[in-house]
């Protein structure tokens, strides 16, 4: 399949993301090639092989359900761009 | 090595507890060592002067600790290791002045053990990239030859070490960023096993292939380092519950008799460069000589892990990055009108290109329709990668091979193709996907470069101490590359 510049277009909106004409036309002929690359995959049959997502395959520890104070208000809101000391402040949503 | 900034940090410790020497002396030594090169290596986003200086005053009041194993040593630690209340930027402009409240946990293990954090190394944005150039804020330099790029994307790590700005740095490796700039710059990069060291406080990039690791100057200082900063977290939920070994009892080893030395024939086969085979070569005859067993083995399904890893690591990343959404750190635009907006225009201004580029394969990727096809099937076949390893690692202890195809290439001579320079992956990527630990060794100069060459080791799971004792033994049989020429 063909990586058009309006599909680099409809891919940055998903990941919420704006390009300028230029970088889409420059990405969709990286794309292009580098997802060639990756179609070499489709050489190899898997049929039947677990798909393994993370190399310590033990289970998830678990912890008591008891709610825990790790951190404070002010550090957590202290990186914000915008705040009031309590939240974090987005423009009017509804 | 005359300079007090030349000394290994093992031999520094032995001076600071023996009193021949004060912390602030050795801060001292490597700010002003800092200020000499850091004009042409660029290895460092921020240095923390001040910070350290007052630190090594305290200390200095107090008296040698020899309780604590890095009492008093001054080291660096890549970008996206979280310090409390030092800029952490990953180096990117999204995160230009995010100050972590906390210390990530391998930076508060080294900071109970009583080392000196003095800056914080550059690297590709986000640990996105080969060469160290994808920073927002400067290009690291080789320390070799400072038109050539010093590997990436803990280029700053190994760079700061090479130059002898600091006794070692923390880097992180996700498909080579530890072992390749290691090797690049001459110095030694461990990448441990999957779960040895937490990742809490490393700013994730791919989560199931992240691992934080040193480099050093020598094989003993890395094994200092590791010990520090290996063991459980239970605050990451991959961090293994078992006990780190004693690495420094490992490098007690005399010969390598009875040892299995795998060769991947994969990673000596076709696209490897002359001169990094011949180096490879010699030095894989010191093993032989040393007593070492040399077996042919084989990995398969290698020609699959490129595509394999960018697939996983770029899916990985796109749901990482998400968080980057201008409400809670990091910058915001200030064109924004609602909300969505604050999303798509922070993101789009704050994220460098690869980084974007990274983000949209991996939305691709795991997108629906493609799910299946990309992901899962990648997936797949890291199984089968990993199985490849496992069945090689039945008939020997480790396996050598290069860790690069070539030495360090000019700055910008790949930046145009983000294609070539994934390739330039190939012989770090798979042990990511597999979780295995591997070390990068200095064995000498490119003979046609006069570029450093490294050799990888790969090991067992957990079993950082083998790979240690082996190249503990081959170190101390190889010339020492000696100053880098570009400084």
């Amino acid at each position: 399949m063909s990586i058009t510049p309006e599909r680099v277009a409809q891919i940055a909106k998903l990941a919420r993301l704006e390009l300028d004409d230029e970088k889409q036309r420059l990405f969709a002929g990286q794309f292009e090639d580098i997802l060639k690359y990756m179609d070499t995959l489709n050489g190899l049959d898997t049929a039947g092989t677990e798909p393994l997502y993370s190399p310590v395959e033990q289970p998830t520890p678990l912890r008591e359900d008891k709610a825990e104070k790790r951190f404070e208000r002010d550090d957590i809101v202290s990186n914000a761009p915008e705040t009031d000391g309590q939240f974090f402040i987005v423009p009017k949503i509804v | 090595m005359s300079f007090l900034y030349d000394k290994s940090l093992s031999e520094i410790r032995s001076l600071l507890l023996a009193k021949e020497l004060t912390v602030t002396e050795v801060v001292e030594a490597c700010l002003k060592r800092i200020e000499e090169t850091e004009p042409s290596v660029q290895a460092l986003i921020s240095v923390q002067a001040e910070e350290a200086l007052e630190q090594a005053r305290a200390m200095d009041e107090a008296g040698p600790n020899e309780s604590k194993p890095l009492w008093g040593i001054p080291l660096t630690v890549k970008d996206l290791l979280c310090t409390k209340g030092t800029k952490t930027t990953c180096g990117s402009k999204i995160l230009e002045n995010f100050e972590p409240f906390y210390d990530a946990f391998a930076v508060a293990k080294l900071k109970e053990a009583g080392a000196v954090i003095i800056g914080k190394a550059n690297m590709d944005e986000f640990a996105m990239g080969s060469s160290t150039e994808n920073s927002a804020y400067k290009a690291t330099k080789n320390p070799w030859d400072l038109n050539k790029v010093p590997g990436g994307s803990s280029g700053g790590s190994a760079a700061c070490v090479t130059a002898s700005q600091a006794f070692g740095s923390l880097g992180t490796d996700t498909g080579g960023s530890i072992r390749q700039p290691a090797s690049l710059c001459g110095c030694v990069g461990l990448k441990p096993t999957y779960g040895l060291v937490s990742r809490r406080g490393m700013v994730a990039y791919g989560s199931s292939l992240d691992q934080i690791g040193p480099m050093t100057r020598s094989v003993e200082d890395n094994a200092r380092l590791l010990q520090v900063i290996a063991g459980h977290d239970e605050k990451d939920s991959t961090s293994v519950d078992a006990p780190a070994a004693d690495y420094l009892a490992a490098l007690n080893r005399t010969d390598l008799k009875g040892l299995n030395v795998g060769l991947p024939k994969e990673f000596w086969a076709e696209g490897l460069d002359g001169e990094v085979e011949s180096a490879c070569r010699a030095a894989v005859a010191k093993l032989e000589e040393l007593g070492a067993e040399l077996v042919e083995v084989e990995l398969p399904h290698s020609s699959y892990a490129i595509a394999t890893y960018y697939i996983i690591a770029m899916a990985e990343a796109s749901s990482n990055l998400a968080r980057f959404d201008g409400v809670r750190y990091g910058y915001r635009s200030d064109e924004a009108e609602n909300l969505l907006d604050i999303y798509v225009k922070s993101r789009s201004k704050g994220f460098g290109d690869e980084v974007q580029r990274r983000i949209m394969l991996g939305t691709y990727v795991l997108s629906s329709g493609y799910y299946d096809a990309y992901y899962k099937k990648a997936a797949q076949v890291r199984r089968l990668i990993r199985e490849d390893y496992l069945k090689a690692l039945e008939q020997c202890d480790v396996l050598v091979g290069p860790a690069s195809p070539v030495t360090a290439w000019n700055v910008g001579e790949l930046t145009s193709d983000p294609l070539k320079m994934y390739l330039m992956d190939i012989y770090t990527i798979s042990l990511n996907l597999a979780g295995l630990p591997g070390l990068s060794l200095p064995v000498g100069l490119g003979a046609d470069s006069n570029m450093p060459v490294g050799l990888q080791l790969l090991g067992k799971e957990f079993d950082e101490a083998t790979l240690y004792s082996v190249a503990s033994l081959l170190e101390e049989k190889t010339e020492q590359l000696g100053t880098p020429a570009g400084l």
